[in-house]
């Protein structure tokens, strides 16, 4: 007999190992990601019942390469032989009996491979979120759509998609190497920002698992940062996160009003995250001696997280790597952000030459970025009007209803 | 959610000063070390040498008294830690179920308290204290 709780901790543990082992034996990541849900099916019917085995990754190894045996024999049926199937079923039928070598081969190289195909830059970023959340979170379909405030059905098809494209882009299977590994390994971090950032923007609201996002891009940037420790970039993102994360419990009041970076009560920030994010950046830093992008957010992020106060904060150095940041990946939303910290570090003046720059954006047209930072700065000019009026126009295209009610509360301070 | 995972090793309130693990002992937990950083769980671990080179203070009326180890009188001492970011108290239960420990320890399971667990007259008090 075993609980409930207990099995599916157990999964948890064992589902990404079982995974990244099975995609590599069945060169198939989407055979492998059914076959893999079959075991769970088979492990929830039998567990509870019969007690957990003794090696449960060996029992799940073993049911998942049954049952892909079983769909293979039948594709062949069906499709007849010329059917060209990824793997050697006659291969496959003979190492069977070797369950107990095969849990010994290299996990980490395997783990890697699957890493690397979940966010392979052919899927949309969208897809490969909700395959790497799926192989290496081992997140159900139903909890991967309640975290990403979508319908369930939207989710199963992103897999399905993100499956199909796989298998007919017949993409290289082995893991990249050298040149290709530091390519590659810029679409696996964007997959891993954009699961945090999604934690990152739920409130701190009923929906834990939403807010857990943050949680489960953690676990991954770990994974990552533990099988590639020479890649700065992999440990940069994790330090990024981890400082980021820190401010979880800051940004909201009782009453659920986001509360900005600089009014945040630096006591609630969470100080063993920040140690760790600061201990890991200092290792990214000894890596390399040019910062990429994460690293270079990751240092803006330890100048917040190392300041006792808002007055205590090198805006010099955070407007530095601001500017460094624009050079190595440009884009208006770091071009805000540099206005910002332009402002603070050489007055209101210099930021805002720089955030009328931004006026023609389009891609900035639809949010109220640029015109709550406008707003902010024309109010220390003391162009009271005019930021008003941009304080009006950044509530108007805000989404977030709070945000609008605190915009709308500064414009009318302003008259 | 953390949890923490307090290793009480059997008969380490009575280990000589310099009493160290078999090379055994450290490979086969070296091993469980790494599972838990490839499942991307681990935050920190430490081990702790014997009580015997510790001292406890005790606070008997208020006032702190200060005594040398061994304390052969105390059953359970601590060994070591492994603080561990997991998604469910069941979960971190399996992880120190795997832990390869020997017949005589015992893993105690406990999780963290966060500043969010508390009342909002607790976390008050907390507040301005930043950096600690």
């Amino acid at each position: 007999m075993a609980a409930i709780g207990t099995v599916e901790a157990v999964w948890r543990i064992e589902q990404p190992t079982l995974a990244a082992r099975l995609t590599r034996t069945l060169r198939d990541v989407g055979l492998a990601e059914e076959v893999v849900q079959d075991a769970f099916v088979e492990a929830l019917e039998r567990w509870p019942r019969d007690g957990i085995p003794h090696n449960p990754a060996a029992w799940l190894t073993s049911v998942a390469t049954n049952r892909a045996l079983d769909r293979l024999r039948r594709t062949v049926l069906i499709d007849g032989k010329h059917r060209q199937l990824a793997v050697d079923l006659a291969a496959l039928e003979r190492a069977m009996p070797d369950i107990e070598a095969a849990l010994d081969e290299d996990i980490d190289d395997d783990l890697l491979r699957l890493i690397f195909i979940s966010c392979h830059p052919v899927l949309p970023a969208e897809q490969r979120a909700a395959l790497a959340l799926r192989m290496l979170g081992g997140l159900s379909t139903t909890e991967i759509a309640r975290a990403f405030l979508v319908a369930e059905a939207a989710v199963a098809q992103r897999i399905v998609r993100a499956k199909r494209t796989l298998r007919d882009a017949d993409i290289a299977f082995e893991t990249p190497r050298g040149q290709e590994r530091r390519e590659r390994l810029g679409a696996v971090l964007e997959v891993i920002y954009l699961i945090f950032n999604e934690g990152y923007v739920a409130s701190s609201g009923p929906d834990w698992l939403r807010a857990d996002l943050g949680n489960e891009a953690m676990r991954l940037g770990r994974l990552l940062a533990t099988l590639m420790p020479e890649q700065p970039e992999a440990i940069a993102l994790l330090s990024l996160m981890e400082l980021s994360a820190s401010r979880f419990g800051a940004r909201t009041d009782g009453a659920g009003n986001p509360i900005l970076l600089l009014d945040q009560d630096r006591g609630r920030w969470d100080w063993s995250l920040i140690r760790r994010g600061l201990d890991r950046l200092n290792r990214a830093m000894a890596l390399t001696p040019t910062p990429g992008p994460y690293q270079l957010q990751a240092m803006i992020a330890a100048c917040h997280a190392r300041a006792v106060s808002v007055a205590d904060t090198d805006w010099i150095a955070i407007a530095a790597y601001y500017q460094a940041l624009a050079l190595a990946a440009p884009s208006p939303i770091v071009e805000v952000n540099r206005a910002v910290a332009a402002g603070m570090a050489f007055g209101p003046a210099q930021g805002l030459a720089i955030a009328d720059a931004l006026r023609d954006e389009p891609r900035l047209k639809d949010t109220h970025l640029l015109p709550t930072v406008r707003g902010d700065l024309l109010a220390k000019l003391g162009r009271m009007q005019e930021a008003g009026a941009e304080f009006r126009r950044a509530a108007e295209l805000t989404g977030n209803e709070r945000e609008r009610a605190l915009l709308l509360a500064r414009a009318d301070t302003l008259g | 959610m953390r949890f923490m995972m307090l290793m009480i090793p059997g008969g380490y309130e009575n280990a000589a000063p310099d009493a160290m693990p078999s090379a055994e002992a450290v490979e086969a937990m070296m091993k469980y070390n790494e599972e838990l950083k490839r499942a991307g769980v681990l935050l920190a671990l430490d081990g702790l040498h014997p009580p015997s080179t510790g001292a406890r203070v005790s606070f008997k009326g208020g006032k702190p008294t200060v005594i040398d180890g061994p304390f052969p009188e105390v059953k359970e001492v601590l060994g070591g830690y492994w603080m561990i970011d997991v998604r469910s108290r069941d979960e971190a239960i399996e992880w120190a179920r795997r832990c390869p420990a020997s017949g005589n320890d015992v893993i105690e399971v406990r999780r963290v308290q966060e500043l969010s667990d508390f009342p909002e007259d607790v976390q008050k008090a907390t507040e301005g204290f930043s950096g600690l």
